[in-house]
């Protein structure tokens, strides 16, 4: 065949393929086909529409993928910062990469054999059985390593395994390890609070918006304490030294701001790192919020001050501590017997288990009880933190019931709950619910209720200042400082009895006492006698110098001076209502 | 506001536009920058912006785009025919340029930069090419000296090759798509239309044998959890939580973790925050725009008219359709953005030129109206001989 042949041919062919390809144009078979197109068009319209509508009526959780989604969640969680009352970093987020997989798709890749050994190389700590199990699982999404170093997670990028996965997850740090951990609590493995402070911020509606999505990568306002860092670790720091000076289970310290209800520090021995909380034994819980104890003779400041109010004693009354009372098997002495009719004062100085019954037998078994409760001392106290204390009252409250617990036994409380009504007794005689919490105390006013007489609480003062001068606390001074307390050793209760040896030894102080700033708590559980206090562990060998030497680190941060000539207890009382003695 | 009695060119405009048709595309913008209010700032944090970036984008490209489709949607058929033409040879232009100087973004070479802008000048193509592409078929009965179907052929050649090469395989499908439609529109023999059928379904089984990630993405959609499905999975998931009514504005959670929530999934961020009682309104609006417009295109005179318009409303059409049963799952995973709804400026723009000539075309004319009132009467005269 010759050229020209084949172009004639192909010239042909295409001729006919133009005739034959070439579309009618007529208007008929365009409109009927346009009619289909429209046809198709709505088909594929109502079939989009009807799987819309058939997702309103599945379960939410249809697509078993709700677990990375939840996780997912959980990660990109942020918490907000916790400062102390000077703004310094107590609880801040880090984010640090964790490992996931997506089993499934491995299993169809590089089979888990080989991931294994890839992940295996840079993780070799990875426990490999779990591992292997949890690779071989038919799910889409199972963790694999929670925080990771970037490094391990670079190196992890590197080996490209199709289905492994990071989420950077944030990690709760506390620079300060131990230093506040019973006020701050700490937070679980999905970040969030599981204790403390940390707690009372999931409750306050965080959770609620993690659970929308909207409190991830946003600056959350900080919560700012109460808590002063630097007392928190003087006081920390000296009750260290004190459980281990007098060998004590436990060494409790609280420093309440008595006008405004704060707590300025608290610490609990021992305590915990709440970098890494771990299980926390019993002997871990904070004594002076989730423990209730029998306060001991620091209770007997409350029955002095409702026998005072109520007007059935003044400073001048005089009580018969001759003869020990007696209730059935109960024989109720006093520790330092005098055996002589004492005056008020005497009662408070001498710590007199017969006078503080009888004051309060003066004002009744009714009134005691209605003092107790106006006091808040028999109903649970209700803080941010989470964790705390029922008090235990007596079921029926006889006369029995007033007597012991006129010099603190038969009723137990929360120390926290005991020193917030001891620093209603020196403010001016206002009940003031505490906080852990920044607070002012123009704020402190609107939530205070005033329990007793602004006159009553002067003479308590004075009460508390002559018991250092001149009664059980004298250790507690510090010159220039005018410290005023009351003690309390409470013998321990084991099974249903009361244990000579074990000891719950504490120290309620103020001041300066004159016009008291600060309430010191300080509580040692079954200290032993050391060689300096010739086998004695009452409350004022060991408490009282401890609380010393607390109030000496601890004032000059709390911006109080020393002064010079300062009153006797006695000046503290307004001219005419002067005691006699 | 605007009198009848004077014959502005606004005025004209105005009173022979299809004011529905036009209200449902604004209506659908506008819709489209408060769904991307809600789904692009986690995806903006992401990628290191700040979080209104993609919206801000996106909002300053609305005012061009509204201008282009008022524009657009003035001009006389014979005009669009003509922009059409300047447009698609420019794009083309830009398009073989991009493979030679353009900025690879995810694997593929797609966007230039022209004047400080960047394009994606294969958005423009599309919307020319359909325009084009009527105009060739329908000069095949007026013109049979002229090759038109071996034309509109070469204008389908040389639009996809770029594409192809880009790698760009949604735009080619759809650009296909169109132009097979338009084929089968104006009227190709059953034989020829049974052949392109069968041709279609034998390169879609060769890219399945072939082009190992066609295939991959098959197999998943086939048998999830097989493949990379995490997308598709949270989408899922994104309808079922929101439910009837959606867990409110900035409440959806499924945002913060898919990658393309601004883009090709935002259909199902929507579904996440607003419901599916919206979704169903979305899809009811583009449904009313594609069928409305097609129901134009089966009433005009005009050959051209016909095809043009129903080759822009499949391409909206199609497009939507696609989108939206890739987030619904109903076909396998195919990148492809929701008309006005998705993120992208080229896009907004390219659819704003698209729709603007669908509008154009939909106006009402006297000529036309006029010879439809006379075929009108010819039936009945006719109806009455009989």
């Amino acid at each position: 065949m010759n050229f020209a042949g084949v172009r004639d041919l192909t010239l042909a062919w295409m001729r006919w393929l133009d005739r034959s390809l070439r579309p009618s144009v007529s208007a008929q078979t365009t409109r009927a086909r346009i009619g289909m197109v429209g046809v198709a068009f709505a088909i594929l319209y109502l079939v989009i529409a009807g799987r819309l509508i058939s997702f309103g009526f599945v379960p939410e959780d249809y697509f078993g993928n709700r677990a990375r989604v939840r996780a997912s969640d959980a990660v990109s969680a942020s918490r907000p910062d916790i400062l102390d009352r000077e703004g310094r970093l107590l609880a801040s987020d880090i984010k640090t990469p964790s490992l996931f997989a997506n089993p499934m798709r491995i299993q169809k890749s590089v089979g888990v054999d080989e991931a294994m050994e890839l992940i295996t190389a840079v993780l070799p700590d990875l426990d490999n059985a779990e591992t292997r199990e949890r690779l071989s699982a038919r799910k889409r999404f199972v963790w694999l390593k929670r925080e990771i170093t970037p490094k391990q997670q670079a190196e992890l990028h590197r080996q490209g395994i199709p289905g492994i996965g990071f989420l950077r997850e944030s990690r709760r740090i506390y620079p300060g390890g131990a230093e506040a951990s019973h006020i701050l609590g700490h937070v679980n493995l999905a970040n969030a609070g599981a204790a403390g402070i940390e707690r009372w911020i999931d409750g306050g509606g965080l959770a609620e918006l993690h659970q929308a999505g909207l409190a991830s990568g946003r600056s959350l306002e900080p919560v700012e304490l109460a808590l002063d860092l630097s007392v928190q670790h003087a006081l920390r720091d000296e009750l260290v030294a004190a459980k281990d000076k007098f060998k004590a289970i436990a060494a409790a310290g609280l420093l309440l701001n008595v006008n405004t209800g704060e707590v300025v520090a608290m610490a609990s021995l021992p305590d915990f790192d709440p970098n890494k909380p771990g299980k926390l034994e019993t002997n871990q819980l904070n004594r002076l919020v989730s423990g209730a104890f029998e306060m001991g003779s620091t209770f007997k400041a409350l029955t002095l001050a409702m026998a005072l109010d109520s007007g059935k004693a003044n400073l001048q009354s005089s009580f018969d501590a001759r003869q020990p009372l007696q209730y059935g098997n109960f024989t109720i002495n006093d520790f330092h017997a005098q055996r002589r009719i004492l005056t008020v004062p005497e009662i408070f100085t001498y710590s007199s288990n017969i006078g503080s019954a009888k004051m309060a037998l003066a004002v009744g078994v009714e009134g005691h009880r209605a003092f107790m409760k106006k006091m808040g001392q028999l109903d649970r106290l209700r803080t941010e933190l989470p964790e705390g204390t029922d008090p235990l009252v007596p079921k029926n409250w006889s006369e029995l019931s007033t007597v012991t617990i006129a010099f603190g036994h038969g009723l137990s409380v929360a120390p926290l709950q005991a020193a917030m009504a001891t620093a209603a007794l020196v403010n001016g005689g206002k009940l003031i619910p505490p906080t852990f919490l920044k607070r002012s105390e123009d704020d402190a006013k609107y939530l205070a209720r005033q329990v007793i007489k602004p006159d009553t609480s002067e003479k308590m003062r004075y009460l508390m200042r002559l018991n250092v001068e001149k009664g059980s606390a004298t250790r507690a001074e510090v010159e220039g400082f005018y410290v005023g307390g009351k003690t309390g050793t409470a013998e321990k209760v084991e099974k249903g009895k009361y244990v000579k040896n074990k000891l719950l030894t504490a120290f309620m102080g103020v001041f300066p006492a004159d016009q008291p700033k600060y309430l010191l708590l300080v509580m040692l559980d079954e200290p032993q006698p050391t060689p300096e206090s010739k086998g004695q562990a009452t409350s004022g060998h060991n408490a009282v110098p401890v609380a010393g030497k607390i109030i000496a680190r601890i004032a000059p941060l709390l911006g109080l001076k020393p002064r010079q000539d300062l009153p006797v207890a006695e000046r503290l009382l307004t001219p005419g209502r002067q005691a006699a003695n | 506001m605007m009198s009848r009695a004077k014959r502005t060119l606004f005025g004209e405009w105005w009173w022979t536009v299809d004011r529905l048709l036009l209200g449902s595309l604004v209506a659908l913008v506008l819709i489209g920058i408060v769904l991307l209010l809600a789904a692009s700032p986690p995806v903006a944090i992401r990628l290191g912006y700040e979080p209104f970036h993609f919206v801000n984008r996106q909002a300053m490209y609305l005012v061009p785009a509204l201008a282009v489709l008022i524009a657009t949607s003035l001009l006389t058929p014979r005009q669009v025919r003509r922009v059409a033409l300047i447009v698609f040879l420019a794009a083309l232009a830009l398009v073989f340029a991009t493979l030679v100087v353009g900025a690879e973004i995810k694997g593929a070479r797609r966007w230039i930069s022209l004047f400080g802008v960047s394009l994606q000048p294969s958005e423009f193509i599309k919307p020319a090419l359909a325009v084009l592409s009527a105009w060739a078929f329908s000069e095949s009965a007026r013109r049979p000296e002229m090759p038109t179907t071996f034309l509109a052929m070469g204008l389908l050649l040389v639009s996809i090759t770029p594409l192809v090469l880009q790698p760009d395989f949604g735009q080619t499908v759809l650009i296909v798509l169109v132009w097979c439609s338009l084929f089968f529109l104006s009227g190709l023999a059953w034989f020829w239309v049974a052949g392109l059928a069968g041709g279609g379904a034998v390169s879609v089984y060769a890219a399945y044998q072939l082009i190992p990630h066609v295939r991959k993405r098959f197999d998943s959609f086939m048998e999830p959890g097989s493949g990379d499905t995490f997308q598709i999975d949270t989408a899922l998931d994104s309808f079922a939580r929101g439910g009837w009514l959606g867990r409110g504005p900035g409440e959806g959670t499924v945002k913060r973790i898919l990658p393309d929530g601004h883009a090709d999934f935002i259909f199902a961020v929507a579904a996440e925050e607003f419901g599916l009682v919206l979704c169903l309104a979305v899809a009811a609006m583009f449904a009313f725009i594609v069928l409305r417009a097609l129901l134009h295109a089966q009433r005009d005179e005009d050959p051209f008219m016909r095809l043009a318009i129903s080759g822009l409303a499949l391409l909206f059409g199609l497009q939507s359709t696609i989108a939206m049963a890739v987030n619904l799952h109903l076909v396998p995973a195919k990148g492809m953005t929701l008309p006005f709804i998705s993120y992208g400026g080229s896009s907004l723009i390219s659819l704003a030129y698209g729709m603007g000539m669908l509008v154009a075309l939909t106006r009402r004319r006297p000529r036309a109206e006029s010879i439809a009132e006379l075929e009108h009467f010819q039936a009945r005269l006719a109806g009455a001989r009989a």
